[in-house]
């Protein structure tokens, strides 16, 4: 494992390229896995999708399987979905409620909190079997902390507290949260689960990027322009081709208009951009003028105005979730091989809302989001062409420069590109991949975390 | 045709099991062959084309789809089909579909809902994806048949899937 050789490592990132092997070597993937994944705090889901005690889901924690749920007591656990005895994965259906958990082998029953509740046959096991220990228990994730009702958790005992790692980024978080006009969001609406032959940095570095979309979505920016607005529409069509139509502004619009800001260990938004005027409707729409309404009612005018001019894009938290807080979507990146990548994107009901807000919420997730979307599908395409192009020799290096000579300082600690077409979060990202993947640079980074 | 027209008649005799087959059969072969401007002919002003992304899904309108076209929507989404920057259908798919166990469910005066089982294999850049399951349609007599709702209900539609291009 060549790759895997820290002096090796140190070299495949420099200031404005990136070794292609990063996209590419197995035996990297290896490591971000255990490196990445293993010490960032990992986004696995929203409080409202374990309202009450016993209510639980599956997912992934990298590529390991875990099961989120609600004890008794009302305490979130992460539980490494399997078996202490023959170690098949204990929990099957996607999502449920449970008072206790069981393995349909040998009958093993464990506690919501992992523990070790009842054995069949336990007089046959050795005389040192211990049901209370750790290794007769559904192993727990060891931190599971939630900031806004959004649920992350670490693998590693050094890691710092949520909060503080997410830094300024949080505030994404309560844009999402403060929209809410009764102060809370609930997961609904389903969930789409796409998938690519592409590694999974692909997707978040494709998230902000302001340069593509000319380009990559020309078929249906055009498509979009040229549609009669005469056509029956129930809503669904009316959302999609404003947003397509707006993905066909000018190059001009993206480097005058839209921003990109970093943060310390990978984060950033692309932002200044889309505001609610251009997107939810005009703001004499009469739904958002019910919103904005159920809004003032609940936190007052002047606070209303102050959740209304946060305008940002997708937000990005490294490695692993980017949401965007206008129309209340959420993504999880979930890394299946160097070459292959899952997506789940959910959407977020805003308690106090009008009801025909959460429509536009779908119509939008559909156009964006969504495995048949007339957008999103050339994204995808993109992401299987680089995990083709990757195999070559011919590009040895990926170009992330743009911008780098322009990039600018951020008051609250990170960079910012001089326009949206900076590739500073690209840059950025890579500089939270050093801090967790070479160990010499360990120590550097919490200092200055 | 003029409502009272119609009403005098039988119902069960606005479109028969054959005619509705034809028309499916029809359906298929425009997509197969790649004429979804003919396809999209085929829908009134105000169809709906949808393919849901839950089994049993109730509604489009509160959960996600893997499409939910209005009419307006459909319209683009068959505009950009012939796009030659349409980057996520180069190279093109080729389709091959068969319908079967088709029968009527419903028939009103003016509307007969026809359930069909279906297949379609997709090949794409060396690799062959297979789908199935069930188009519910609703059919109305205007100029012909035309379609006012196709559903499209896959096996698989809550699965993980790379992009879906081609109209089911």
């Amino acid at each position: 494992m060549q790759s895997a050789d820290p002096v090796a490592l140190d070299k495949l990132v420099q200031p404005a390229r990136v070794h292609r092997s990063l996209y590419s070597d197995p035996a990297i993937f290896e490591l971000e896995m255990e490196r990445i994944f293993g010490r960032a705090w990992v986004y696995v889901g929203h409080e409202s999708q374990v309202k009450a005690p016993g209510d639980y889901f599956a997912t992934q924690l990298g590529r390991k399987p875990i099961v989120v749920v609600r004890g008794p007591d009302g305490t979130i656990h992460a539980l490494h979905n399997q078996c202490a005895h023959r170690g098949a994965m204990v929990v099957a259906n996607d999502r449920g409620s449970a008072a206790e958990f069981q393995c349909c082998y040998h009958g093993w029953t464990y506690h919501l909190d992992g523990r070790l509740k009842a054995v069949p046959l336990q007089h046959g096991y050795p005389a040192d079997f211990n049901p209370k220990s750790s290794k007769t228990a559904m192993l727990q994730v060891p931190r599971v902390e939630s900031y806004r009702g959004f649920i992350f958790v670490n693998q590693s005992a050094d890691a710092p507290p949520l909060k503080e790692w997410l830094g300024y980024m949080a505030t994404s978080l309560d844009d999402m949260a403060d929209r809410a006009p009764e102060g809370e969001l609930e997961v609904a609406g389903g969930v789409f689960r796409h998938t690519y032959n592409g590694n999974w940095k692909l997707y978040l570095e494709n998230l902000c990027d302001a340069a593509h979309p000319w380009f990559t979505h020309r078929s249906s920016i055009e498509a979009a322009q040229q549609q009669s607005d005469d056509t029956f529409s129930d809503g669904t069509g009316e959302i999609a081709l404003r947003q397509m139509r707006q993905n066909g502004a000018p190059y001009s619009f993206w480097e005058t208009q839209v921003g990109i800001w970093t943060y310390p260990n990978g984060h950033s938004y692309l932002g200044d951009y889309h505001d609610d005027a251009k997107l939810v409707a005009a703001m004499n729409d009469p739904v958002f003028r019910d919103y904005i309404t159920a809004l003032e009612a609940n936190k007052g005018k002047a606070e209303t105005r102050r959740i209304l001019e946060v305008r940002r894009w997708n937000s990005n938290i490294y490695p692993n979730v980017s949401f965007m807080s206008q129309f209340q979507q959420l993504r999880i990146i979930h890394p299946l091989a160097v070459d292959k990548t899952l997506v789940c994107t959910y959407n977020f009901k805003l308690r106090g809302a009008p009801e025909k807000m959460f429509q536009n919420t779908i119509a939008f997730a559909n156009i964006v989001n969504g495995t048949g979307s007339l957008v999103l599908t050339d994204d995808l395409e993109i992401y299987n062409r680089v995990g083709l192009g990757i195999s070559s020799e011919g590009a040895e290096w990926l170009e992330i420069g743009r911008g780098f000579d322009s990039d600018v300082p951020d008051e609250h600690g990170g960079r910012r590109g001089k326009n949206s077409t900076s590739e500073v979060y690209i840059r950025n990202m890579f500089d939270a991949w050093r801090g967790y993947m070479l160990p010499q640079k360990e120590t550097e980074r919490q200092d200055v975390a | 045709m003029t409502m009272t027209a119609t009403a005098t008649r039988a119902p069960q005799t606005l479109l028969s099991r054959e005619e509705c087959e034809d028309f499916l059969v029809h359906e298929a072969r425009l997509l197969d062959d790649a004429r979804f401007d003919d396809w999209l002919a085929l829908f009134v002003p105000d169809a709906r084309y949808w393919v849901p992304s839950e089994p049993n899904q109730e509604s489009p309108l509160d959960t996600v789809s893997l499409m939910y076209d209005d009419r307006r929507l459909l319209e683009t989404r068959v505009r950009r089909l012939a796009s030659p920057r349409i980057y996520s259908q180069e190279p093109r798919s080729r389709t091959s579909r068969m319908i079967g166990n088709v029968t009527i469910e419903s028939m009103k005066a003016d509307v007969v809902i026809v359930r069909s089982k279906f297949t379609m294999v997709e090949f794409r850049r060396n690799e062959q994806r297979l789908f199935a399951g069930t188009y519910t349609h609703e059919l109305v007599k205007r100029d012909g048949i035309r379609i006012a709702l196709k559903r499209i209900d896959l096996l698989n539609c809550d699965a993980p899937l790379d992009g879906l291009v081609i109209p089911f």
